[in-house]
């Protein structure tokens, strides 16, 4: 069964199930078996993968790579650009370039952490996640002026030929990051540094830098996917991206990227956010109770990581 | 590619690791003396040791597999589970052999736990970070379900006793002790080698002959009797259940391990380390109550102290390097 399951490529059975989960969820729940709730979970899917493509690219970057401060530049994204529009549709450029110059540069620390000091990426990210925390705590002191601006409503929840903003964002992102991936220098030399940093370095990649670049852009990203949630929740609270920590790297490895590093893909992780956002759903949707949700999302994590997660032949 | 290096480094090295940590608690305790002053009175002090010592026995058990070259993100709901187990068998008029019944549950509930995040690790050959991160929604789902609401109750005389102090020695102190002791005594044993070895080169750990795949396995099962020791005390300590209570506990025990200057990559560090570590956490965060920080800026200010704390061997290092 695994053999034939690994020739398969993770994206595509990814996809294959969560297209079986749907029809699950609707022989179970027969409300739940239409083209509205198709597109409202892909919908709810698209936030994930887009907060999931710093993730991505980390992860890719090997050396242990993992960004555990993305929930809270998620939060910290949201809360910028609430912020600094005030609720102005013409102050929303302002705000989103405020939330992704921020981003960035958390990132970018984290970046500067992990290769100039050599502190592990788990917690370096993990400090980091704190230290954002309390930055916002610091600054809002619970209290958060601002406002959505409807504009930023407007183009995420929209509907243009009854399909929501987001998914032509999601879209046009997605080619973006394929691009980036598979046809710019800066993807060459991360897949390079992912599978040996040593022989990147013998063939004149300027590894630290692509690593810290790595970074910057995971925190830009996250602070992007922020912004688009804000135009989601259309609120502002103080543990908004909380729920997307673990996700986000749940849906990477899903979704075929090695853990160790050097091989992934874009299109693998929004697969990912598409069976997790699934599963999701199906279990809501059955109405079990929050204990027995944990329970068989737990369950359902361990087969997948089962299938995909296996680690690199080591020893 | 970073592990080439380690096997190569002596005892001699590997034991001091931990002195750098021990200098930075010296610094930390001198402050928290500075601002209370009532901090050595055996009454303070017996209240500090009873918040070290769950998160000590945890970061113990979490120093083994990392040092083992694994991690465990599912420790904290393992702490839930074993708390709800113990509330759950034990009621505040049980007498000794429903204690110890209830007890005998709980590490067997943190073993199977363990052996569970072992063969997926060890066995399937999964990722440790994911695996038992996946692995802690299961947990906390039984916790959840076994106590859906916070409530039950101990013995007071099983409270009482954890807040004593026989022969004037707290007795939190004492599992302090013990738990250093125990390890100090363990150190040299042929399945503390393995760890090591495992952790620093697994292939050449099995061109030697160590049973690599089984050494990871105990290292996880190992870390499961703690988290259910670490449970108890805690139960001790808030004598109540919460499906929730470990949660928060994960994360500290990974920061304690990194604070004691074991490396996240495997292969070095120990017990000693963790629990300077542990100690570290809770003084800073005692630091932060007695320097009177406005609650709004305490979250900021004890992560940053951590994040520096963490960065410091590294730019020590740099430092150093330059020289």
């Amino acid at each position: 069964m695994r053999e034939w399951l690994t020739r398969v490529p993770p994206p595509v059975v990814a996809l294959a199930l969560s297209v079986v989960l749907f029809f699950v969820a609707g022989a179970v729940q027969p409300g739940f078996f239409n083209l509205d709730q198709a597109v409202n979970i892909v919908r709810l899917a698209a936030f994930l993968g887009i907060i999931a493509a710093g993730q991505t690219l980390v992860i890719i970057a090997g050396g242990e790579g993992i960004d555990l401060s993305v929930a809270n530049v998620v939060t910290l994204g949201a809360i910028l650009t609430f912020m600094v529009s005030g609720g102005a549709s013409e102050r929303l450029l302002l705000g989103v370039v405020v939330a992704l110059a921020v981003g960035a540069v958390i990132g970018l620390v984290n970046g500067l952490g992990i290769v100039g000091l050599s502190i592990p990426p788990l917690v370096m990210t993990l400090g980091m996640a704190g230290v954002v925390k309390g930055t916002i705590l610091a600054v809002t002191q619970g209290n958060i002026p601002g406002g959505v601006p409807p504009l930023l409503a407007r183009v995420v929840t929209g509907r243009l030929f009854g399909v929501p903003g987001i998914l032509f964002i999601w879209l046009l992102f997605a080619l973006a990051m394929w691009f980036v991936l598979e046809r710019t220098t800066y993807g060459k030399r991360l897949f390079a540094v992912g599978v040996n940093r040593r022989t990147a370095h013998l063939s004149g990649v300027n590894v630290p830098a692509t690593v810290v670049l790595t970074y910057t852009l995971s925190g830009l990203l996250a602070a992007l996917g922020g912004v688009l949630l804000l135009g989601f929740t259309q609120r502002v609270f103080l543990s908004l991206g909380d729920s997307y920590l673990f996700p986000s790297i749940a849906a990477v490895v899903v979704g075929g990227t090695v853990l160790a590093g050097g091989r992934g893909s874009y299109y693998g992780t929004m697969a990912g956010a598409l069976v997790l956002t699934m599963a999701e759903s199906l279990l809501r949707a059955m109405r079990m109770g929050e204990a027995y949700q944990l329970i068989v999302f737990g369950l359902i994590l361990v087969a997948l990581l089962a299938v995909y997660g296996r680690q690199r032949e080591t020893a | 590619m970073l592990a080439e290096a380690r096997p190569a480094r002596g005892e001699r090295f590997r034991n001091l690791t931990f002195l750098v940590p021990l200098l930075i608690l010296g610094v930390a305790v001198l402050l928290n003396y500075l601002l209370q002053p009532n901090l050595f009175q055996p009454r303070v002090l017996n209240g500090n040791f009873r918040v070290m010592l769950p998160l000590m026995v945890l970061a113990a058990g979490q120093a083994i597999v990392i040092i083992s070259g694994g991690i465990d993100l599912s420790v904290g709901a393992v702490v839930s589970l074993v708390n709800v187990l113990l509330v759950t068998f034990v009621k505040a008029d049980s007498g000794w052999s429903a204690v110890l019944l209830g007890l005998a549950i709980g590490v067997a509930a943190g073993a199977a736990a363990g052996a569970l995040n072992g063969l997926c690790v060890a066995y399937l050959r999964l990722q440790p970070i994911v695996t038992t991160y996946a692995t802690s929604f299961l947990f906390s789902g039984i916790a959840l379900a076994i106590l859906p609401r916070p409530g039950g109750a101990l013995p007071r005389a099983l409270t009482t006793f954890y807040r004593s102090a026989p022969l004037g020695v707290p007795a939190a102190a004492l599992g302090i002790v013990v738990l250093i002791v125990t390890w100090w005594a363990l150190r040299r044993t042929r399945f503390a080698q393995h760890l090591y070895g495992v952790g620093g080169d697994a292939a050449a750990a099995r061109a030697s002959g160590v049973a690599v795949a089984w050494t990871r396995f105990s290292s996880y099962v190992v870390m499961g009797v703690f988290a259910a020791f670490s449970a108890a005390m805690l139960t001790l300590s808030t004598g109540s259940g919460n499906a929730r209570l470990g949660d928060a506990m994960t994360l500290s025990s990974i920061v304690a391990v990194v604070l004691g200057g074991t490396r996240l990559a495997g292969g070095a560090g120990g017990i000693t380390g963790a629990v300077i570590g542990v100690a570290i956490l809770t003084i800073i965060r005692n630091l932060i109550t007695f320097a009177n920080v406005p609650t709004w800026y305490q979250t900021l200010i004890d992560a940053t102290i951590i994040l520096a704390a963490l960065a410091a061997p590294g730019a020590l290092r740099r430092i150093r390097g330059r020289a």
